[in-house]
């Protein structure tokens, strides 16, 4: 490994600030980093802004996000929907809300697109259709409605930049530099263009280089984007070893976190009671 | 025999929406949706190869190479011409609320959020809504939190909007200069006036109404072959459960 890093799961959890905004994806891909969402709460981070990218609305990825809520380590999240996907609502993240405990910014998808491509240009921020006349919009003091400059008369709204302190994903592999393949999932490319500092962990790290291989190159994120990496032994809950979904295990966990007893103990057994293994 | 006794509701829904698709080129299909995932398999199948079906969460049905901004993208173009969306809330000037009910923020009830829909419900000139408990509960005078909305006054960018809404009750058409909803069909073993009590807001209505008419063989054959089999890819418990596929 040339340029970067390949550290143990805690020591990638200290590399996020508490206070810090974290980005998230949506996890259509296995792309969720549950082994690292568990060291951030064996570490106790606290005040984390998330940002999911765009949603967290399949079934690892609504965990992870619910997880990291209802662990008291999120004061707030930009989301435009977190769920349980088929298995319906996320309990902690709807907990905390009626509780007031969490601060919701409401968006969009195409927003959050939008302010991460601002984000990952430079540019302060993004012009999207849509949302005039919605109640996203009359909520979200950040984004303002202008007159397009080149057609006056015409009011589009602006959107702000996003530009997460940290991105965190899971990948299947990189390789001996450092860079991360994700196939045909630029989202995740996306969040790495946009994002200050990039911690991704792997299930396992190949010899030579993708850019030896132009299909590989294709859906390669450099090394030069990377912040550090960390190998996971498995994908990590709730995904088997060959990368499926354990429904069962998100289905249980949405059970015990019906209530603040069953979270409790889902986290002391689950989280606080493992010693992640090295990698 | 009667399809009209044999086809299950699913399939009657499905069936409903291939023909509310009918001409389409690029036809979207967002999360949780198997029924409208159904319909658009099927308008496939029935448009001869000239309807395309993408079908977000689904390797198969997807030709996307540019992440999850590609569909908004393409929207923005025009480029896709049907979609669905659903509420936890539809109000009866076709707007929808897919975020709580009670005093936003500090949310009674709590749903996941907007999704696409503030953008794709503006973008999308076919957009299809659908709700499955067709109550007061769902359909409101007035929605607690405007997602997206039905319409948009004069100025605003819009080429999209909606065109219908099916119920398990019945199928509405949507008058986007007068942005009402007007019923077109009632479904086979329903009655106007039980869409009526459980209807909470108010809407136009024919002298005569008609039944909606249910599918025909060779659409529940589609269905039951390929659509069934497709579809089953995606939502397992879905195929199982109304074509009787082993998951």
């Amino acid at each position: 490994m040339a340029d970067v890093p390949c550290v143990g799961i805690d020591e990638l959890a200290a590399r996020v600030p508490d206070g810090a905004s974290l980005s998230v994806q949506k996890g259509d891909e296995r792309d969720v980093p549950m082994a690292l969402a568990h060291a951030l709460i064996r570490r106790g981070v606290r005040g984390l802004h998330l940002i999911t990218l765009p949603t967290a609305a399949y079934p690892a990825s609504g965990m992870m996000v619910d997880l990291l809520i209802g662990a008291g380590c999120v004061d707030s999240v930009e989301t435009s929907g977190i769920s349980l996907h088929e298995l319906g609502a996320a309990p902690r993240f709807s907990r905390a809300v009626k509780a007031g405990r969490l601060k919701v910014l409401d968006a969009t998808c195409p927003a959050v697109y939008a302010g991460l491509q601002a984000g990952a240009k430079g540019q302060p921020f993004a012009p999207l259709r849509g949302l005039i006349g919605s109640d996203l919009l009359r909520h979200r003091s950040d984004y303002r409605v202008i007159d397009n400059p080149y057609a006056p008369g015409d009011a589009i709204v602006v959107v702000p930049a996003i530009n997460a302190d940290v991105a965190m994903f899971h990948a299947e592999m990189a390789d001996a530099e450092g860079n991360v393949w994700i196939g045909r999932d630029r989202d995740r490319l996306l969040a790495a263009h946009a994002a200050n500092e990039v911690l991704v962990t792997v299930e396992r790290i190949v010899p030579g280089s993708f850019f030896d291989d132009e299909a590989m190159a294709a859906g390669t994120i450099p090394a030069a984007c990377i912040t550090a990496l960390a190998v996971v032994s498995g994908a990590g809950l709730p995904l088997t070893a060959d990368g499926r979904l354990d429904l069962a295990e998100v289905l249980r966990y949405q059970r015990a976190a019906q209530d603040d007893a069953g979270f409790d103990n889902y986290l002391r057994t689950e989280i606080f009671a493992r010693v992640p293994q090295a990698a | 025999m009667d399809t009209a006794i044999t086809a299950r509701p699913e399939e009657l829904y499905a069936s409903v929406i291939a023909e509310l698709l009918a001409g389409a080129r690029n036809v979207a299909v967002g999360m949780l949706s198997p029924v409208p995932g159904a319909g658009t398999l099927l308008a496939a199948h029935l448009s001869g190869g000239q309807t395309r079906v993408t079908m977000l969460g689904s390797r198969a049905h997807s030709r996307f190479t540019n992440g999850g901004a590609e569909l908004f993208d393409r929207a923005g173009r025009g480029a896709i011409d049907a979609f669905f969306l659903s509420g936890g809330q539809i109000d009866g000037h076709g707007n929808i609320n897919l975020v709580g009910t009670g005093e936003y923020p500090q949310t009674e009830v709590r749903w996941s959020g907007s999704f696409g829909s503030a953008y794709l419900y503006f973008l999308v000139p076919r957009v299809v809504l659908f709700r499955w408990e067709h109550s007061r509960r769902t359909l409101v005078p007035q929605v607690d939190f405007i997602s997206a909305p039905g319409t948009s006054p004069h100025g605003v960018h819009r080429p999209g909007g909606p065109v219908a809404l099916i119920t398990n009750l019945c199928l509405f058409d949507f008058d986007r200069a007068r942005g009402r909803f007007s019923l077109r069909s009632v479904h086979p073993g329903h009655t106007l006036e039980e869409v009526r009590d459980q209807t909470g807001f108010d809407f136009d209505c024919p002298l005569t109404v008609p039944t909606t008419a249910p599918p025909d063989a060779a659409h529940l054959e589609l269905l039951r072959g390929p659509v069934a089999r497709q579809i089953a890819a995606i939502y397992p418990a879905f195929a199982e459960r109304v074509f009787g596929l082993p998951q």
